[in-house]
């Protein structure tokens, strides 16, 4: 090893000298080509119909196959590539995320939602590149290293009750996946600090500056998101390229203050905004390290629509005249600065409208100069962003500690209608939806009683299901999972799928210490594998391409998460060990005491030790003692010799005595205090 | 067996001891009838002593933190509020016949704060009767009927999505609204319950969804709020069995409005749905009032007795008591107010609290009379409502789910200054504010403070540790009385039997005589147990009755005595004749038969005092004095002395007093004079007490039995 490492370090500071040469003429850099590490940060906003602003950051660092410097990098984050090399993860995501993604009113259907859009909580898959049976540990592994490299408590997902093998119906689809959440953990700035360490320039520099904590955490919607894939293969005996994807979206209120909107007339007005109004911070200049650094400006093709430029038709026939002044000066809302370039959507498979993207080179600003693109509305504006072809929704049913019962109800959106049905090109028009859907073990599902309703009506099971997967639970070992393909009917209005469960119990180790709150049941994966959300916007060069452009026009099919659920178990009263405890000790105690009474008592003994009492003299005052032990016993055996009324007469007087006294004190005490 | 123990031990002079838990027992048995007296006494002590014995309420749950945060809800929610209580007042608002335009209304101000609007229609189920349903868990089979177009109702329903929260939990807040005949009361808890839902659109703290739900109140509170209940929680998929409502025209008009509203898609007509409910707060604001003080009335009492958490009701009481100067009633039954025999009770326990006092200064638990006298009449009110286990509002729905609620009922003293208006909606918004922050505080669900509790007033209750002993004293003697007459009654069919036939050592020492005499029990069991199924039989019989169309409830009680009457026949001929027979030449089998009966009903006062304590503890006042007091009239007849002819009235009275009709009737009269009483006032309650799936119906039944036996 020690020999293996020597060419490393000359490496190492051949590549500082080449680093540093870089560092000093930057832009020779990017010539060198797909042998350098890259590193790319881009903004994308968009506003929301409902008075919202999304961002989108988007940080792209690459590594190249890592034999050109061997295991050092000059922007690539290290740790991020040992994890790779260790575990031999050929694929990864991590999210962390707070908050739920409105699918209605955010739409659903375009690559930023289907991608970015993730359950509460953390969601962590990874395909590995190694032997199945090596598969487990790698992923316990990857998990503790994980949760000591962003401060999450990741590591619970490293027992199998938590993660689960999908076979088919998660997106990478292969056998090497393992995928595991964690609605429950709490997602704050120190998820956010590691995180934002694995950039070249932190966030002291560059796009990464507006980041600031406080306006980000008030949003309605964030979610941090890490993904690396290493085009490796390893039978080539290549070594690993990597890249890693690191992105946050964030959905925020532009300005909160009520008064603006109390104006009936106002009330309707998108709200205008600025980075600096929303974030409090302004873009000074590019991250030197970046290779390119833009922000983007997003019109949906909604929105666009809504807009009506004014020549709508001539922009759609002429898409490559971007130059077009008419499409940022626009009568309902002004830019505060001009965009650098102008992008047209091509022709997409809805042919309503086309949406617009805004671009702003960051090179241009500086300290001095600050970049802050603003928006400002003048007249109100209102559209629907596309949603996925089916609503999703997941609820408990039934009440009781006993029993339940999960639902998910698939409805159909009107909006994506007509677009579903111009999508149909042969007779049998069919909608493919992928469930899936982990239960933990104590949530005993039973998949028998499945159930399917469509339109309203019971529907056979084999009539719309056409793959099912089931792999039943066991008990505190692996969680339920299920991965159902359904085909459905493209008219279909609803759907819904039913199935029952039993609750089941825990020992009292293994509750929470919140146990009370209920237990989660993470969020199912909706997908539509035959729609593909995907935005392809005209570039002339190819050369140059930004990787969030090029990331959009990846096909990815439309996903949605499901609610998260809550469900309430039996739980045991926490003090209850200490009264089981008490209970069983006095019971034992009782029990010995009886038992070792019985073991020891010799009755013939005990006779002859009775007759010779009885038989010896004793003195005065013993005398006394046993005659009043005597009467004590006389009390209690008087009544099986007489009826009780005579022999309450030596009862009463005992009695009558003892209450005098006790009177008498009383009295004396009442008297004299 | 006593006495061929007692033989034993006779036999032998030194008397080896006797287990001292033996001797104790048998001791009591022996004396079961002093016991027994001393028992019951103190039981029903224990009881009037239970106002005196409550404690201080005290805020369990350290999350709850009321009133740590200074109230956010200002002028400006307040006005909000006033805006829409004058456009829901407005006499425009009102020309709609159906009062969809009022919902319409309600529904655009939700939209216009930005929370998710849908309508719930539903048609009123009635409660119908089901033996077999007792402790099934509310069904989602619901009886299919044909509705009419014109029979639905409408549910407005807003959620406030946290816009931290993940969305696993929730807080409803419902408001019972009647758009054909509102008075000012509902549109002034409408406006509260909107000031607070404008002020929770706003902030950040928010981390359990928030659900206001307007529940049509023109079918009653109750069933609004349970069929929106029962569309949450089980909802059916399958709409077969539902009616098209779709094909009334009104109902489209409704959910056609919003079509073209600016956030459209934030309307829709299906159902919206947000996580598990944390807890449930039923706002309501009464119209008339004679009080002198804004007063705000609490009422808990959920089916079958279950109540909330007391944390729930704590956070209330010290938020309107400690932060908005608001009087916290809870309900009393106020004829026991006046009484005087309870001032003089309590003014006796004043007076020896007192002297326990001087004799030793850490013993202080005296309270006033006044407050005693107010402590047992809230006592009462609460101990029948629990026993009746008829929900006190829509807060009862929620319970069955395992959803703690409560229903707050504002009565301000009645002005109509506009000053006044504003006051009440800023405290009454306060106090509402306050608790769904505290309850959005919890991180788990209510679970710290107690479930089983009697209130004694808002800030005092008594726990189940200690109203249980009261019960306790009061069951004890039926074991004893038990075992002590069947002690009896073994020992003196002996000596019957002895004198009878002449070769009484051989007899008794038979093995197989013995044998026969040690199973004779079986035999009034099975008398009992004949006596049992002619009491499910009289229970079953109501739902068959009420089968039978335009009956007025005096006829449907007259059919339903001669069935009952009937079927005893029947059975006593087809069942009961061997034993009938047997019964006329052993006439001290009776005592087997009352401690088969008396230990039967034993067992039952102790189960159903898990199930319902208060039904329980009603239920032991009547049954115990007559257990213990059961003979047969013709021995008493026989003996004629004072001593049973004594015990005689006191049975017959007692036995008509305890039958569930003259009970009610006698109840009826002393609260309302007896002049009104009708026979088929007990039918109506006897309805509406299956109508609520009553476990007090059991009971009834259950006395049913012991009636028959005296």
């Amino acid at each position: 090893m020690v020999l293996l490492q020597r060419p490393h370090i000359l490496l190492l500071l051949i590549d500082t000298h080449q680093f540093l040469q870089c560092w000093i003429a930057f832009g020779s850099a990017n010539e060198e080509g797909q042998q350098q590490e890259e590193f790319s940060e881009e903004l994308l906003v968009k506003p929301l119909p409902d008075h919202k602003l999304l961002a989108h950051f988007h940080f792209q660092s690459s590594a190249p196959p890592s034999t050109s410097n061997g295991c050092h990098h000059h922007l690539f984050p290290k740790a991020i590539s040992q994890l790779v090399q260790k575990f031999r993860v050929k694929e990864m995501e991590l999210s962390f995320t707070q908050g739920r993604w409105n699918y209605e009113s955010w739409g659903g259907f375009d690559p930023i939602s289907s991608s970015n859009a993730k359950p509460p909580g953390v969601e962590l898959w990874a395909v590995f590149d190694v032997p199945q049976h090596h598969i487990d540990a790698s992923w316990k592994n990857l998990t503790h290293t994980l949760s000591g490299l962003f401060c999450a408590s990741i590591n619970f997902l490293e027992s199998t009750a938590t993660y689960s093998t999908p076979e088919w119906s998660f997106p990478p689809a292969s056998g090497n996946v393992r995928y595991g959440t964690f609605p429950c953990e709490a997602v704050c700035t120190e998820n956010l600090t590691p995180w934002l360490r694995l950039l070249p320039c932190r966030d002291k520099a560059g796009i990464a500056l507006l980041l600031d904590r406080p306006s980000l955490y008030r949003g309605f919607y964030h979610s941090q998101r890490l993904h690396l894939t290493s085009t490796e293969s390893s039978s080539e005996g290549i070594d690993s390229g990597i890249i890693l994807e690191q992105t946050l979206t964030v959905v925020l209120q532009p300005n909160s203050e009520r008064a603006i909107e109390v104006h009936a007339s106002e009330k309707h007005v998108q709200p205008s905004w600025s980075l600096s109004s929303i974030f409090g911070k302004q873009v000074s200049g590019r991250c030197v390290l970046a290779k390119s650094s833009s922000v983007y400006l997003l019109l949906d093709w909604g929105l666009v629509a809504e807009l009506k430029f004014p020549n709508k038709e001539n922009g759609k026939s002429a898409a490559n005249g971007l130059t077009s002044e008419n499409f940022w000066s626009n009568p309902s809302f002004e830019l505060s600065v001009n965009p650098d370039r102008i992008f047209l959507e091509e022709s997409s498979s809805h042919s309503k409208s086309l949406s617009i993207l805004y671009m702003f080179q960051v090179e241009k600003y500086s300290e001095s100069e600050p970049f802050d693109i603003g928006l400002m509305w003048k007249v109100p504006v209102a559209w629907l962003c596309q949603q996925t072809p089916l609503h999703a929704s997941r609820f408990f049913m039934g009440s009781g500690n006993e029993r339940g019962a999960i639902a998910i109800s698939l409805k159909s959106t009107q909006f994506t209608e007509g677009f579903m049905s111009a999508n149909s090109k042969d007779g049998s028009c069919e909608l493919r939806v992928d469930v899936f859907q982990v239960v933990p073990w104590y949530v005993k599902v039973y998949f028998h009683s499945l159930r399917v309703f469509v339109d309203q009506q019971p529907r056979a099971v084999s009539d719309f299901i056409e793959k099912i997967h089931v792999s039943p639970s066991k008990d505190k070992m692996s969680p339920g999972v299920m991965e159902v393909v359904l085909k459905l009917p493209c008219r279909v209005n609803t759907a819904a799928l039913t199935i029952e469960f039993d609750k089941g119990f825990l020992r009292i180790d293994e509750y929470p210490p919140d146990a009370n709150q209920g237990f989660d049941i993470p969020s199912a994966i909706i997908s539509f594998p035959n729609f593909h959300a995907s935005m392809v916007f005209l570039e002339d060069d190819s050369l140059n391409r930004s990787p969030l452009l090029s990331k959009f026009q990846e096909k990815c099919p439309v996903m949605s998460y499901t609610e998260v659920l809550l469900v309430p178990l039996t739980t045991p009263d926490f003090s209850m060990p200490y009264n089981v405890s008490t209970i069983k000790c006095t019971v034992f105690a009782l029990y010995f005491g009886s038992l070792l009474n019985v073991l020891q008592r010799r009755v013939a003994e005990e006779e002859r030790f009775l007759k010779a009492k009885a038989a010896k003299k004793t003195g005065r005052l013993p005398l006394l003692l046993s005659k009043l032990s005597a009467k004590l016993r006389g009390r209690r055996r008087e009544p099986l010799h007489s009826p009780p009324s005579s022999s309450s007469f030596i009862n009463s007087k005992l009695v009558l005595k003892v209450i005098l006294v006790a009177g008498l004190a009383v009295g004396w005490q009442y008297f004299f205090s | 067996m006593a006495e061929t123990k007692e033989k034993s031990l006779s036999d032998e002079k030194p008397k080896p001891r006797v287990r001292p838990i033996v001797r104790l027992g048998i001791f009591l048995i022996s004396h079961s009838f002093h016991v027994s007296v001393v028992c019951c006494t103190a039981g029903v002590l224990a009881l009037f002593l239970l106002p005196v014995l409550a404690k201080n309420t005290y805020i369990s749950e350290n999350a709850l933190m009321p009133g740590s945060a200074s109230p956010m809800l200002s002028n400006q929610h307040v006005s909000d509020g006033n805006r829409l209580v004058k456009d829901l007042t407005n006499p425009n608002s009102k020309s709609s016949e159906t009062g969809i335009e009022s919902h319409k209304i309600i529904a655009q101000y939700m939209l216009d704060l930005g929370a998710e609007v849908s309508f719930h229609k539903f048609h009123p189920q009635m409660n119908q009767f089901h033996p077999l349903h007792f402790f099934s868990s509310p069904d989602s089979g619901k009886i299919q009927e044909n509705y009419s177009c014109s029979s639905y109702g409408i549910n407005t329903v807003g959620i406030i999505r946290a816009p931290h929260g993940d969305g696993k939990e929730a807080i409803v807040l419902v408001t019972p609204y009647n758009a054909l005949k509102s008075g000012f009361g509902e549109a002034l808890s409408l406006g509260i319950a909107y000031s607070v839902f404008s002020l929770l659109t706003q902030v950040t703290w928010l981390a359990k969804d928030i659900i206001w739900l307007v529940a049509d109140s023109q079918y009653g509170e109750y069933a609004a709020v349970a069929a929106w209940l029962r569309e949450y929680q089980t909802p059916k998929f399958s709409s077969l069995s539902t009616p098209n409502a779709e094909m009334c025209p009104d109902v489209n008009n409704l959910f056609e409005l919003k079509g073209h509203s600016i956030s459209g898609s934030k309307f829709s007509n299906s159902f919206r749905r947000a996580g598990t409910m944390a807890s449930a707060l039923v706002l309501k604001v009464r119209d008339q009032n004679e009080q002198f003080e804004d007063t705000i009335s609490i009422y808990a009492e959920a089916s079958n007795g279950q109540m909330p958490n007391l944390d729930l009701i704590n956070v209330v009481n010290y938020l309107a008591v400690h932060r908005q100067g608001l009087r916290v009633n809870v309900e009393k039954l106020w004829s026991l107010l006046n009484s005087s025999w309870l001032k003089s009770l309590g003014e006796i326990f004043e007076s020896l609290a007192k002297v326990a006092k001087s004799l030793y200064p850490k013993w202080k638990f005296g309270i006033p009379a006044t407050e005693y006298v107010e402590g047992t009449a809230t006592l009462a009110s609460s101990l029948y409502y629990q026993a009746l286990g008829v929900p006190t509002g829509p807060h009862g729905a929620f319970r069955d789910y395992q959803v703690d609620a409560i229903t707050l009922e504002i009565s301000p003293k009645f002005s109509l200054d506009k000053v006044w208006r504003n006051d009440i909606l800023l405290r009454g918004g306060r106090l509402i504010e306050g608790v769904i922050r505290s309850v959005n505080n919890l991180l788990e669900k209510f679970h710290q403070s107690f479930f089983l509790y009697l209130l004694t007033s808002p800030s005092k209750f008594v726990s189940v540790g200690v109203y249980m002993i009261a019960f306790a004293f009061l069951i004890a003697p039926l074991p004893m009385v038990a075992a002590s007459l069947y002690v009896d009654a073994n020992s003196s069919s002996n000596c019957s039997k002895g004198d009878s036939s002449t070769p009484s050592a051989i007899t008794d020492t038979d093995e197989h005589s013995i044998a026969i005499r040690s199973w004779r029990w079986l035999n009034s069991a099975k008398l009992v147990f004949i006596v049992h199924l002619w009491g499910a039989i009289v229970s079953l019989l109501p739902y068959f009755i009420s089968q039978i169309p335009d009956c007025s409830p005096t006829t449907s009680f007259m059919i339903w005595v001669l069935l009952s009457i009937l079927s005893l026949l029947t059975l006593n001929s087809v069942l009961a004749s061997p034993l009938a027979c047997a019964k006329a030449t052993q006439e001290k089998e009776w005592a087997l038969v009352k401690s088969v009966t008396i230990s039967s009903v034993f067992i039952g006062l102790g189960l159903m005092s898990v199930i319902n304590f208060a039904t329980a503890e009603i239920g032991a006042l009547l049954m115990v004095p007559m257990c213990l007091l059961a003979q047969p009239l013709k021995l008493d007849v026989r003996a004629g002395t004072l001593r049973s002819f004594c015990r005689m009235i006191c049975n017959l009275v007692l036995g008509h007093i305890a039958f569930p009709p003259a009970a009610l009737f006698l109840l009826k009269g002393m609260l309302d004079g007896f002049g009104n009483a009708n026979v088929g006032d007990f039918w109506m309650w006897v309805e509406s007490l299956w109508a609520w799936n009553s476990a007090t119906y059991l009971f009834i039944v259950e006395v049913t039995y012991i009636f028959s036996h005296g």
